[in-house]
């Protein structure tokens, strides 16, 4: 048997220590090229259709990035880029998009209530849950203040 | 060389938001649960204050992309709603400037995990 303490520091001694430099610079590159891909599609959609108004530009240009999270999720891809990656994969709307389907791919296994459909909020739970009750609070106080 | 301008700011912008995040997990182990809301709950913080407004007319998809924009498009809903309908507004406003893009990941999540071929793993 080993000290809970020593176990930590021998924890700490082994794992992995992720050089900073290199992944700093990973997640810029890959981030930023996210980001640029979106504005890509933003405007190509403003160019192809040109009444369409700014807010339905973003919302078509979100649910487009989501989908090609998926797809490359799905493909095996977007794990691979993460690797590289790290931050610069999960902050990016894609990375919520691969929260939802990758555990949903992973727990096909235990059947489509249990495993496909709860399992998917497994990671994005949290995010839905927070989001709904701060969006909440911020309506209500909104309406307290106008009163 | 205007659109080659556009293009660098969002490229700086979002791979700064990025590596912010980085340096978090470099520093904290946060898991990515944990990133994905803190930076939401930056996005409603940013648009509460009303600081997000500016980041986007500079940044554009930079600052839309990242998480960020889903959480300021939640209290923007919210605070939108408000003004329109009151009380009700508040309370459906937030999700519902959300809808398609929630729609679009949970329908994904469903078909391609009916669709996965993950069945070997069987226990």
């Amino acid at each position: 048997m080993i000290e809970r303490q020593e176990y930590q520091e021998y924890i700490k001694q082994n794992s992995p220590k992720s050089p900073m430099v290199r992944t700093l610079f990973a997640a810029f590159i890959v981030g930023g090229l996210i980001c640029c891909i979106g504005e890509a599609i933003g405007d190509v959609l403003k160019v192809i259709f040109k009444t369409m108004s700014e807010k339905d530009v973003a919302t078509w240009e979100s649910c487009i990035m989501i989908f090609f999270g998926s797809t490359l999720t799905a493909l095996g891809l977007y794990d691979k880029i993460g690797h590289f990656a790290g931050a610069g994969s999960i902050v990016p709307i894609t990375g919520f998009a691969n929260s939802i389907v990758s555990p949903a791919m992973e727990f096909n296994r235990e059947g489509v209530f249990f495993g496909v459909c709860a399992k998917m909020f497994v990671i994005a739970g949290p995010i839905i849950v927070f989001g709904t009750v701060a969006s909440f609070t911020v309506g209500l106080i909104g309406w307290f203040t106008t009163l | 060389m205007e659109i080659f301008l556009n293009y660098l700011k969002v490229f700086a912008v979002g791979g700064f938001v990025c590596m912010l995040g980085q340096i978090l997990i470099n520093k904290t182990k946060m898991s990515s649960a944990r990133i994905l809301v803190l930076y939401m709950l930056v996005g409603v913080v940013l648009e509460v204050t009303g600081a997000f407004k500016y980041i986007k007319d500079f940044a554009h998809s930079g600052i839309s992309i990242p998480i960020i924009g889903f959480g300021s498009n939640l209290a923007k809903g919210a605070l939108e709603g408000m003004k329109e309908e009151g009380l009700m507004g508040a309370i459906s406003g937030g999700l519902g400037a959300v809808a398609a893009g929630l729609t679009t990941a949970i329908t994904c999540g469903f078909v391609f995990g009916l669709l996965s071929k993950s069945h070997s793993k069987k226990i």
